[in-house]
Parts: structure tokens; sequence; C-alpha cells
């Protein structure tokens, strides 16, 4: 894939996050779907791509009323929305599709319309993992962390210090479910889960769902919101089985993915002002850092606690993906992730902010879909609510201080929304923004 | 009664040998590399040419987590769900027993040894226990 020669154009996620007990899951993939596509100004008929997860391509694609040239139903887990993201790239690339729609739905809290967990007795897993009681990630993920720990004479304090700094992060985020600060002892007071993991360690189980809706470069200018371009990707796949990991204290899917992405990007780490890295438990971030080669095996946990503010590294804002799973905050959870939503998401609303308001142009996309009448485009309705002047956006782009002063200006929710991209952008709006996403057994990296 | 496997053609050998108190492991006769779970064919050079062969059942506690939230059929108390790794290189998952579900008393590295847990008359879990010194 030639650099930023594929765009992303529109991203949201449910309209409601958390416990949503009166949508079933295929309903969250619809309702995250169609709040992308108000955002992009485009109507169903204007898709002619799929890609989900959990649910499959064509029931999305019959349920919302498209008809696909391009599907895509790539499942390895909680990642594969990322590699969605990636295959969707390819896939505009080359023609076989123009807009394509990604989507993730999860009622993991209310459980209504999911699939059950069924585990096949006569699987690997169902032969030489689940006979053990292991199921689920809070008695997979968690497997290879003691042998991390020892490896680098870490200990549980270590994996509570970054509870309290995900909980940090998660105060800022509007949405999150959880925003008061919590303490180490808070963390290694809460009940214990699967030791050395107590809950505050623990991914929040939640529902929720996002979606993304990508096309080519020279489409994308024509769309309510500045585009988001990508500049690489990485994928990769390892063991399926947590006790076969090859080694326990790296992921080999995680460091494979992410040179990948690296390589495509052109970027170094030096580049980056703003890493995303999926932290559904507590060690997920030590993985990832050092995996990702932002620091040296064993460096993560010390770096963590010692960066001022948290986790800023070397002035790049390292925080974790979704200011964050574990136990804060951030909803589409349970497993399953779009850790490109929120990363879009931010985006979307510092270049909502960057750019004029929308004025009100059909866009292109919607006169090649040839798909009826032509109709005035519709503003997002997150235009809509933060009309931000265009002055005030150069300044949030400019210096720190000046970037403050801007925010003086923004009433409370505008106000949590720049800092949210201001997270992502740092100072400069063509930053290279890079998320991930490591389960354990398969992984995936989007640089931005 | 916890959650059994069932075996398919190329895992029968692996729990047949345990219905008979053998641990078995596969090597490959070409780069001899032992590799585990089972499967008609070297995992690391692709060839066919391979062999089960009986194990010495010995390694130690790889990594673990004790599960305070045990599955139904587990039982109600917390159990280690462990990682051994074996004296033959490859790594397997299994549960400790006749050993404290604690971690004072779950040390890594300590040695442990396979420990056949008869399940059913046609299944056998292989444990493992803390090799008593």
């Amino acid at each position: 894939m030639k650099q930023k020669s594929i765009a992303v154009v529109g991203a949201a996620e449910t309209t409601k996050l958390g416990k949503i007990p009166d949508l079933s899951v295929i309903g969250l993939n619809a309702d995250a779907a169609l709040n992308a596509l108000a955002e992009a100004g485009l109507r169903p008929s204007d898709i002619d791509g799929v890609a989900t997860a959990g649910i499959a391509p064509e029931e999305l694609a019959y349920y919302l009323g498209i008809t696909p040239t391009w599907a895509d139903g790539t499942n390895v887990g909680g990642c594969s929305f990322m590699l969605h993201v990636r295959h969707a790239a390819a896939a505009i690339s080359e023609g076989l599709a123009t807009t394509i729609l990604v989507t993730h739905g999860e009622s993991g809290r209310s459980g209504v319309g999911a699939n059950a967990l069924v585990r096949t007795p006569s699987s690997l897993r169902g032969q030489f993992e689940t006979p053990y009681g292991a199921s689920g990630p809070a008695t997979m993920f968690t497997i290879p962390v003691l042998r991390y720990l020892k490896t680098y004479g870490l200990t549980e304090e270590d994996l509570a210090w970054v509870a309290v700094i995900q909980r940090e992060w998660a105060a800022r985020n509007p949405r999150a479910s959880f925003r008061d600060p919590i303490t180490v002892d808070d963390v290694l007071n809460s009940p214990m889960i699967a030791w050395p993991f107590r809950k505050l360690m623990c991914c929040l189980v939640t529902d929720g769902g996002g979606a993304l809706i990508l096309t080519s470069a020279d489409r994308a200018t024509d769309f309510p919101h500045k585009p988001v371009y990508i500049l690489g990707t990485g994928e990769s796949v390892a063991a399926p089985l947590i006790s076969q990991m090859e080694d326990f204290t790296s992921s080999k899917a995680f460091r494979v993915s992410g040179k990948k992405a690296f390589d495509e990007a052109g970027i170094s780490h030096a580049d980056v002002d703003h890493l995303m890295i999926y932290d559904a438990f507590a060690h997920l971030p030590f993985y990832g850092l050092e995996d990702l080669g932002f620091c040296k095996p064993g460096e993560a946990a010390g770096l963590s606690r010692t960066a001022t503010p948290r986790l800023l590294l070397g002035g790049r804002k390292v925080a974790s993906c979704r200011s964050t799973l574990t136990a804060a905050a951030f909803p589409t959870c349970t497993r399953a992730c779009m850790a490109c939503t929120p990363c879009r998401r931010a985006c979307a609303r510092c270049a909502a902010s960057r750019r004029p308001r929308y004025r009100g142009r059909r866009s292109r996309s919607a006169t090649a879909s040839a798909a009826g009448s032509p109709r005035p485009a519709r503003l997002s309705s997150r235009t809509k609510r933060n009309p931000v002047s265009p002055a005030a956006v150069q300044q949030q782009v400019g210096r720190p201080e000046r970037r403050r002063r801007a925010l003086q200006s923004f009433d409370l929710r505008d106000r949590a929304c720049a800092m949210e991209s201001l997270r992502v952008w740092g100072a400069r709006p063509d930053t290279p923004c890079l998320c991930t996403r490591y389960p354990g057994n398969d992984l995936y990296h989007t640089i931005y | 009664m916890r959650m059994l496997p069932e075996p398919t053609p190329e895992t029968r050998h692996f729990w047949d040998g345990c219905n008979v108190g053998e641990l078995r492991l596969q090597r490959c006769r070409s780069c001899k590399e032992s590799y585990f779970p089972p499967r008609p064919f070297c995992p690391k050079c692709g060839t066919r040419d391979v062999e089960a062969y009986k194990v010495s059942g010995k390694g130690v506690l790889w990594s673990y987590i004790i599960n305070h939230r045990p599955r139904p059929d587990m039982g109600t108390e917390p159990h280690a769900i462990a990682v051994v790794k074996l004296e033959e290189g490859p790594t397997m998952m299994t549960n400790i027993v006749d050993c404290p579900q604690t971690p004072e008393a779950l040390q890594l590295d300590m040695p442990v040894q396979v420990s056949f847990a008869r399940q059913t008359d046609h299944i056998t879990l292989p444990l493992f226990a803390p090799v008593k010194l």
C-alpha cells in the first residue's frame, strides 16, 4: 500500500457505551455504523465493502441494506478490526471496493444476541487448555505474566501502577466508565480475580461498538471531516494457545507486525508523538512498549512509573490505547476493540476544530455512489455540537502555551475533546500516531 | 465433571499414552525437534517423518495464575492454571496437584513431575506435582 493513499473518513462509537440492554450484538454494530455514516455524510447504499468479526459480514451487510462488492470476516480475536483496516486499505488500492465500512459490536455485559462461548472439545484449545480451567481472557492473557515479572524482577505493585496510570488517562476521557483517581493500594486491595491479577488490573466487561469508514485519498478530501491518512500497517498472528507462546516475556506477533508497520510508514520511534497500546490487562502496555522497541526489555515498568507526566516518554505521549480498558474506562472492550476508533475519533475532533465548519457540500462519495437523487450532505452531529472557530483551532495546533489558551475558550465538553485531540496530535497535525493491539496471541498495528 | 478433551486422529496417541501412564511428545526424525501439541508433521521443518516417544514427565513450573473465580466444572476453590516447561523443551498447560494453591507454594522454576489423573474410561489428564526432594 502506498503511504497516505487510503484515509479514514468516518469514525464513531455506539450512541451509548457501557450498559446497553436494549441493543443486540448486531444492533450495536449497526448503531456504530449509522453513527459513522452520519459523521461521513453517507448512507448505507454508499458503502460497497464491509468487514466485521463476531457476526458474519453478510449479516452486517444485509442488516444495513448494503450490497457489497467486497467482504471480510477475518476473525482473529479482538484485533480483527484492526486487521480489517489493513485489508480494507489493500482492497481499496486494488479497486475491489471504494468505500468500506468496518464495524464492531459486543454485548459483553448484557449478553443480548451474543453467540454462546462454545469451546469445541476436539479443537486444540479444547484438548490442551480448556480441561485445565482456562477459559476467558482473565485466565488466558494473564498466564505468561509471572514469568515476565520474575525475569525482570518486577512485582504486583508494578502491575498496580499501570492501573493507576490508566485511570489518570481515563479521567480525561469524557466517555470513560470510571474516571475517579485510584491509588496503588486501591488496586492491590481490590478483589482477586486470577493471582497476580486483581479486579482493577483486569478488563471491564461492557457493551458497545465502533465503526470506521475508509476510502481512497483522492476521494477523502470531500468529506465533512479532515481525513486521517494511513501511513503504514503491519499484521501478524502467533500461537492461538497461550501455553504455546514462544516467549512468555515478549509477543512475536507484536514484534513482527510492529516492525512491518514502522517499515511501511517509513518512520522511526522518534517520529511517534502518540502511542496507543491495547491495555485490556495491566501487563499489556509493558509488552507493547518493549516489543515495539520504545524501550528495552524489562524497562517498561520503570519507565511508566518515573515518567512525568506519567507515560510521557521523551516528549511522546505513550498513553494507553483507550485510556483505557483496564478497570478504567473505554467501553467497547471486553475482548474486542477498535483501538483505531478512539484514535480516529480524537483525530476527527481535532480536525473538526481545525477546519472551517462544513458548509453542506455534497460529498463526492455520495455522487459516485449513484445511489439516487442528490441530497444535501448531512452535518455530523459532532460538528453541529462543537462548532469551534478556525482561529481557536489554529491556536490549538500551535505551541503548547497557545494551545492551552485555546482550550480555555472551550466549554467542558469541548475541552475534554480537545484534550484528547491534543494527546493524539501533539503540536503537529501530521504527527504519526501508532495504534496497537496485543492479546497475547494475536496482534496488529496501524500507524496513522 | 470437568470439561474434557475429545481426541482427534492426530492427537489420539497422546491421550492413549496418558491412559497407560506415559507422557508422549513427538519429535522430528530429520531435525530432531520435539514439539507439542501433537500433529503428524514437524512444525519446524514441515517433514512428515516424525515419531511419538515417551518422555521423562519432568519439567519446571514455567508460569501460572491462581484462578479465584473457577469455572463451575473446576470446583469452588481457587486453583492454579499453570504452564510447565518439559525437560525436552515444549511447554504444556496443566494444573499443579499435591500442593497448596498459593503463591508461596507455587514457585516458578520449581521441579515438577507428571501425575496422571484419570477422569473417565477414555480420558486421563496429565497433571503435574512438585518433585519431593
